[in-house]
C-alpha cells in the first residue's frame, strides 16, 4: 500500500512507482463516427484490485474487453506483463456480467471448460475445477446445471472457471451486478481474501461507488463521450483493518462522496 | 407424483379414442368407423402380416427422406446462419420450398425424376428440409454473445465455438425443426404414395378407401400417426440424452 500524507481522503497515484501487470497505453476506439474511448492510459499494478468506475456509457466495459482481447483498438497498444496483446491468451481470464455458463453442461464442466478448450485431459482438468469448485464454496454442486442454481452460485462458478485457468490477469465486467445485494457483500469480501491469496491482478468494471471504493487498491474513474481517465484514487488506510470496519471508515466515506462529487454532472 | 403424467396421457387417449367411438356409433358418417372397428382391422392387419409389408415399402422413401433433410437441412442451415451471404443466396429457395403446393409440383417432379424411390424421396425432403433449415440457421444466427465471448476470451479455435458453443447452444431450436421437419416429413410420405404411385401404406389407405373398407383405411392412418408419435419421442429421448442441461423440465414427453 502507498503510504502518503498529502491527503486525508486519497492520494494521487505515481503509478511508475509500481510494477504494472497491464499497460494501457494511448488506446482509442471508435465505432463508426462515434469514439468510445479516446487516447487513453493507463497502469495496473501487479498483484492489485484496480477499479474502473464511471458513469453509463463511459467504455470501461469497452475498455475491459480490449484488455482482453475480445474487441480490437482502434489504435495505442496493450501490455501485459511486457507482452504487447494482439487477442486474447492465457494471461487473462474474463468473469462476465451474464455469468456466461453453458446451460447445457454441469458445473465441474462449465468450470473445466477453460482447460477443456487448452486442450487439458479430462481427468487432470477435473481434478483442477474440483479444487476451484471448493475454494468458491461449490462442493456438493458438481453435478448440478446452471438453471438448478441461484445467482449468486451460477457467479461463483463463473469466478471458479476464471481461475482455474490459472491467469496472472482476471478481468471482472461488472461480476455481481446481476446478483441480490446480501449475495453482493458477501461477494465482496470474498473477493478481498481472493485478491490477497491469489497474487494476481484483477481489473474490476463496476458502476457501484461503494463497491469500488470496498474493494479496490486503486480506482480509475472514467469520464464520458469521448472517454479519458479523469481521476485515479488510491484509498490507504482502511485496508488493513479488516472487512467489518472499512464501511466506517472515515476515509472510505469521504472517497465514496468524493468520486460522487465529481461523477454527479455526469448523470442525467 | 411419478406416474402423473402417464396417468394424464392415458385419460387423454381415453378421452379421444372415446369420442373417436362415440362418434363412429352416432355416426356422423357412413364412412368413419368406430375406434373398435379400426383397431380391428388393425390387428387383423398386424396378424396377416399386410401391415409390415406396407411399412415395408413406406419406411423406405420415408426413412430415406428424413435422413436426408436432417444432415443436409442442419449443414445448410449452419451455413447459412453463420454467414450472410448464405443466407441472401438459399434462405429464400428454403421459405419458397416450405409454402409451396407440394401436391401441385408433384406431376412436375414424376416428369423429371418417374415414379420410382426418387421422386418420393424429393416429396418428403421438400416436406422436411425447409422448416430444418430454417429452425436452424436462426438459431445459430441467435447463439447468445457473451457464451461466443466466453469461449474466445479463452483461446477456443473456431471449430471449438462451432462444435462446443453454437451447436449445443442451437440445439433446442434445431431439435424442434427436426420434429417440425420429421412430422412433416410422414405427411410427405404417404403423400407421395398416394399421388405418385399406391404402395405401402398409401396403397392400404386408396384401396380400401375406393372398396369402402373404411375401418381398414382408419386403421392404416391411425398406424402412421402412432408411427409419428413414437418416431418423435425417440427424438425427443436423443435430445435430452445429448444436451441434458438445456432440458428444463418442461418439455413434454
Amino acid at each position: 500500500m502507498v503510504m502518503s500524507q498529502t491527503s486525508p481522503a486519497a492520494i494521487k497515484a505515481a503509478p511508475s512507482a509500481l510494477e504494472s501487470a497491464v499497460s494501457v497505453r494511448n488506446v482509442s476506439k471508435n465505432y463508426g463516427d462515434v469514439q468510445a474511448l479516446r487516447d487513453l492510459s493507463l497502469e495496473f499494478p501487479k498483484g492489485e484490485l484496480t477499479s474502473l468506475l464511471g458513469p453509463s456509457g463511459c467504455g470501461k466495459t469497452t475498455l475491459l474487453k480490449i484488455i482482453a482481447g475480445l474487441l480490437p483498438q482502434s489504435s495505442g497498444q496493450i501490455e501485459v506483463d511486457g507482452k504487447t496483446v494482439t487477442g486474447p491468451g492465457p494471461d487473462r481470464a474474463f468473469v462476465f456480467q451474464d455469468f456466461a455458463l453453458l446451460p447445457w453442461a454441469n458445473v465441474l464442466r462449465n468450470v473445466a471448460f477453460g482447460l477443456e478448450l487448452r486442450g487439458v485431459a479430462q481427468s487432470e482438468r477435473e481434478a483442477i475445477a474440483e479444487k476451484y469448485i471448493r475454494e468458491v464454496g461449490l462442493a456438493g454442486f458438481e453435478k448440478k446445471f446452471p438453471h438448478q442454481l441461484s445467482g449468486g452460485m451460477r457467479q461463483r462458478v463463473g469466478l471458479a472457471r476464471a481461475l482455474s485457468v490459472d491467469a496472472q490477469v482476471l478481468l471482472l465486467d461488472e461480476p455481481f451486478s446481476a446478483v441480490d445485494e446480501q449475495t453482493r457483500r458477501k461477494f465482496q469480501e470474498d473477493l478481498l481474501s481472493l485478491v490477497e491469496n491469489e497474487k494476481k491482478t484483477f481489473i474490476f468494471v463496476t458502476h457501484s461507488i461503494e463497491e469500488a471504493v470496498y474493494v479496490s487498491d486503486q480506482i480509475a474513474i472514467l469520464l464520458p463521450r469521448p472517454s479519458r481517465v479523469s481521476e485515479i484514487i488510491r484509498p490507504t488506510s482502511f485496508r488493513g483493518k479488516g472487512v467489518d470496519n472499512i464501511r466506517r471508515d472515515s476515509e472510505y466515506l469521504d472517497i465514496v462522496d468524493e468520486i460522487w462529487a465529481s461523477l454527479r454532472s455526469y448523470v442525467e | 407424483m411419478k406416474n402423473r403424467p402417464l396417468f394424464l396421457k392415458l385419460l387423454s387417449a381415453a378421452v379421444v379414442f372415446g369420442a373417436w367411438e362415440i362418434a363412429g356409433r352416432v355416426p356422423i358418417s357412413y364412412a368413419f368407423p368406430t375406434f373398435l372397428e379400426a383397431m380391428t382391422a388393425l390387428a387383423q392387419m398386424i396378424f396377416n402380416g399386410s401391415i409390415f409389408v406396407a411399412y415395408g415399402e413406406t419406411l423406405k422413401p420415408l426413412l430415406l427422406g428424413i435422413s436426408i433433410s436432417a444432415v443436409i437441412g442442419i449443414g445448410v442451415g449452419l451455413w447459412i446462419g453463420l454467414s450472410t451471404r448464405f443466407e441472401w443466396l438459399f434462405g429464400p429457395i428454403f421459405i419458397v420450398m416450405q409454402t409451396a403446393p407440394l401436391a401441385a409440383l408433384i406431376p412436375i417432379l414424376v416428369m423429371v425424376y418417374g415414379i420410382g424411390l426418387t421422386s418420393k424421396v424429393f416429396v418428403v425432403c421438400i416436406m422436411a428440409m425447409p422448416v430444418i433449415v430454417l429452425n436452424t440457421a436462426s438459431a445459430v444466427r441467435n447463439t447468445p454473445a457473451s457464451i461466443k465471448d466466453m469461449a474466445k476470451s479463452f483461446m477456443a479455435k473456431d471449430r471449438d465455438v462451432l462444435l462446443k458453443i453454437i451447436i449445443p447452444a442451437a440445439s433446442p431450436i434445431i431439435f424442434s425443426g427436426l420434429r417440425l421437419g420429421v412430422s412433416a416429413g410422414f405427411i410427405g410420405a404417404i403423400l407421395s404414395e398416394l399421388k405418385i404411385t399406391p404402395t405401402g401404406v398409401g396403397d392400404i389407405i386408396s384401396y380400401s378407401r375406393s372398396i369402402a373398407d373404411y375401418p381398414s383405411m382408419y386403421a392404416a392412418i391411425f398406424s402412421i400417426i402412432l408411427l409419428a408419435v413414437i418416431f418423435l419421442n425417440l427424438l425427443e429421448k436423443l435430445e435430452n440424452y445429448l444436451f441434458e442441461g438445456n432440458n428444463r423440465g418442461y418439455v413434454s414427453d
